[in-house]
């Protein structure tokens, strides 16, 4: 074999879940014995993570997948060709061809899995820093009029107009702003920050970067949970990079405008996800929820406007800078415009990250995207949104993932994070279950979350186990919920109701209550 | 269906003026404390990082070390106290050798979750957040690792794992007793 030869090996915590450093190291190792020469780059995940490790060669023709690999496989791959791009059992051909690859609408995601995400060279090659370039240009209302333009929406889950928020903070006046990156991703079914932040972290220093020009903030911080300690690893590497080079600092490419950013490390608290209970911890103290009013844009960290945004929602930014608000809105449908990033987890046969516009349907990321559940078993529910959010029925299936017309059967489209159950599961336990959490993870201020979910706990353990006064119970229950609804203080007790409502309304068999007629399931 | 995990009982004993938590730091320890509060010194906020720290690096945060947080960051002894026990990654008791966070949420659960959950604690002779007796091992459960898509995961010592099988579980575990003999 003549010629250096680059093989992609993914850095990615779910291929290193799966053993991705062994196959590096056999791959350099394989390759040294054969005397052939290799370069191995550690990339982000490509996000068909049931191939994970999934390790692509770079041929004349491209790049080539091969996976799952193992590192028993690795002599066997040399020995078919691999280097060439030959067939295999494990090989799929090149890669951007992937039938689950081709079919998405990769912006936000566009260099994930593609680049290595520590080289700025790579990203600058990749269109990186064309946004940032560009908004350096722009005075702060042109910036926030291109991303409301855009129609970019909060991607953590509350889907609140982006530019809107930046307005706000842009109008307040102060002498320190923040700009603060959620990327405490505790919901379950939900990875997508992870992998964008493992995968390609400076597209989301650059959008932090158009932001903090955008409101007038010098100053930003990305908390993110201890539980990503890869991410952590790699953002401070990025940000090192991004100083070094110039895109970060008191003068960003010679514009006399400075962005700070630094790397704040969670603790294990799922509330901690919640904005304003983030900004208690961030300051040091107990993540106990603040009311609101004042909102973050007017009172946030330290007292100062503050703009907090999703990890996704700031690492869009970029791309709506460099390619116009108009290329990004002409994906979507209604008022939820441009993609998101999806995330297929629990039960299916091809689990991953699948970014499409809105407007595509459960059942087309269930079965065409996902093949369908991993067991072979039928599906039978499906968590939307993560852990407050609605268990689906099969009849709401065909519902288009909208933010609106989610909203409109009580289910929330959230984070994106898509959880399929087959037919073993439980959903008087799943609903338990969501009660439990809530009571494990409620910051403790307000009586409905705190009480309420301990509650509601008790409550579901007698309907399950006595038949004689169930039908009281369940009314009990529908109390409690709409009391946690009404009066919570945050999200945690004001939607830890609806997978428990959504539970009891489309699978009341699980509770030992008559079945949903037919009919009626729609 | 499994036995709900019950919630810990509530830990008074650092706020409590026992003897115990009025003892000093040994030298070395405290240290490595003043050595971390000095690097954290004007930092806004830095509650969090420097407790962080002196976990990472004294593999707990002993109680014995609330007091001079306390003081070198004007707070009360309260204030420190309350946001290690309020934020679960914190503790004030040593870890075991290995310490084990097994994802108890719902993408884990569709795959089996909790059947491994039982079968971990069974093989680990002890129960979720605790440490075995002979201290190989702290079992915790954790609420997403972000590998849902390769359901069930853990991570031991910061590596992760995922689609893991009772037989996988074993064989990793195993493979850390040989890494320490």
């Amino acid at each position: 074999m003549n010629g250096l030869i680059t093989i992609y090996v993914p850095r990615d915590a779910a291929a290193l879940a799966v053993g991705a450093d062994a196959v590096a190291r056999a791959v350099e190792a394989e390759a040294r014995q054969r005397g052939d020469q290799v370069r191995i780059v550690r990339n982000g995940s490509r996000g068909l993570l049931w191939l994970e490790p999934l390790v692509e060669v770079v041929t004349d023709a491209g790049r080539v997948a091969y996976g799952p690999v193992a590192p028993a496989d690795v002599p066997g791959l040399f020995e078919a060709g691999w280097l060439r791009g030959a067939p295999h059992d494990l090989c799929h051909g090149p890669t951007e061809q992937i039938p689950y690859l081709a079919r998405q609408q990769r912006l936000t995601f566009a260099r994930v899995g593609i680049i290595d995400p520590l080289s700025l060279a790579d990203y600058a090659a990749h269109d990186g820093w064309r946004g940032l370039r560009r908004a350096l240009e722009l005075s702060p209302q042109q910036i926030i009029d291109e991303v409301k333009a855009s129609g970019l929406r909060g991607r953590g889950g509350a889907a609140f107009p982006t530019g809107i928020k930046w307005q706000t903070v842009l109008g307040a006046e102060a002498a320190q702003k923040y700009i603060v990156c959620n990327a405490d991703e505790g919901d379950s079914g939900t990875f997508s920050d992870r992998m964008l932040m493992e995968g390609d972290p400076c597209a989301l220093i650059e959008g932090m970067a158009i932001a903090g020009l955008a409101v007038g903030a010098t100053r930003g911080y990305i908390y993110v949970r201890s539980e990503y300690p890869h991410a952590i690893a790699a953002l401070e590497a990025a940000i090192m990079l991004a100083e070094q080079a110039g895109w970060l600092g008191d003068d960003i490419q010679g514009s006399g405008r400075a962005f700070h950013l630094e790397v704040r490390k969670g603790a294990g608290a799922y509330i901690c996800g919640e904005e304003t209970s983030l900004l208690e911890s961030l300051e040091g103290k107990r993540g106990l929820v603040r009311f609101k009013p004042p909102l973050p844009a007017i009172q946030g960290l330290f007292g100062q406007p503050t703009v907090v945004n999703n990890v996704i929602s700031l690492a869009t930014v970029p791309t709506i800078l460099a390619n116009g608000a108009k290329a990004y809105a002409d994906y979507g449908m209604g008022r939820s415009l441009g993609t998101l990033p999806f995330q297929l987890a629990g039960n299916l046969r091809q689990g991953g990250l699948v970014e499409r516009a809105f407007g595509l349907t459960l059942r087309e990321l269930l079965y065409d995207f996902g093949g369908g559940s991993a067991s072979g078993r039928p599906l039978r529910a499906v968590q939307v949104g993560g852990p407050l959010g609605a268990y689906l029925p099969e009849s709401q299936w065909d519902i288009p993932l909208d933010y609106e017309a989610y909203a409109g059967v009580s289910a929330m489209v959230g984070h994106g994070g898509i959880v399929a159950f087959d037919d073993t599961v439980d959903l008087a336990h799943m609903a338990r279950y969501a009660m439990e959490f809530c009571a494990i993870e409620s910051c403790g201020k307000c009586t409905p979350c705190r009480i309420g979910s301990v509650r509601g706990t008790e409550v579901i353990d007698r309907i399950v186990a006595e038949p004689a006064t169930r039908e009281s119970q369940v009314v009990l229950l529908r109390d409690l919920c709409d009391t946690m609804l009404a009066g919570s203080l945050c999200a945690l007790g004001g939607m830890a109701p609806y997978p428990v409502l959504s539970a009891l309304n489309h699978f009341p068999e699980d509770f030992g209550l008559a079945p949903v007629p037919a009919a009626a399931a729609d | 269906m499994t036995r709900p995990t019950p919630l810990p009982p509530a830990d008074f004993s650092v706020e409590s003026s026992t003897p115990k938590a009025r003892a000093a730091l040994p030298a070395a320890q405290l240290a490595a404390v003043q050595a971390i509060l000095s690097r954290h010194a004007g930092q806004p906020g830095s509650l969090l990082p420097v407790l962080h720290d002196v976990q990472d690096e004294l593999g707990c945060i002993p109680p014995e070390a609330v007091s001079v947080i306390a003081q070198a960051m004007q707070l009360s002894r309260a204030e420190v106290h309350g946001v290690i026990t309020f934020y679960p990654h914190y503790r004030s008791t040593p870890a075991g050798r290995h310490h084990i966070e097994l994802c108890r949420a719902e993408a884990c659960q569709s795959m089996g979750a909790n059947a491994l959950a039982a079968h971990a604690e069974r093989r680990l002779s002890c129960h979720f957040k605790a440490t075995s007796a002979d201290g190989r091992y702290t079992l915790d459960p954790v609420y997403c690792l972000g590998l849902c898509a390769q359901s069930p995961a853990m991570m031991i010592d910061g590596q992760p794992y995922a689609r893991l099988t009772p037989e996988r579980f074993d064989a990793i575990v195993e493979q850390l007793d040989e890494v320490r003999a």
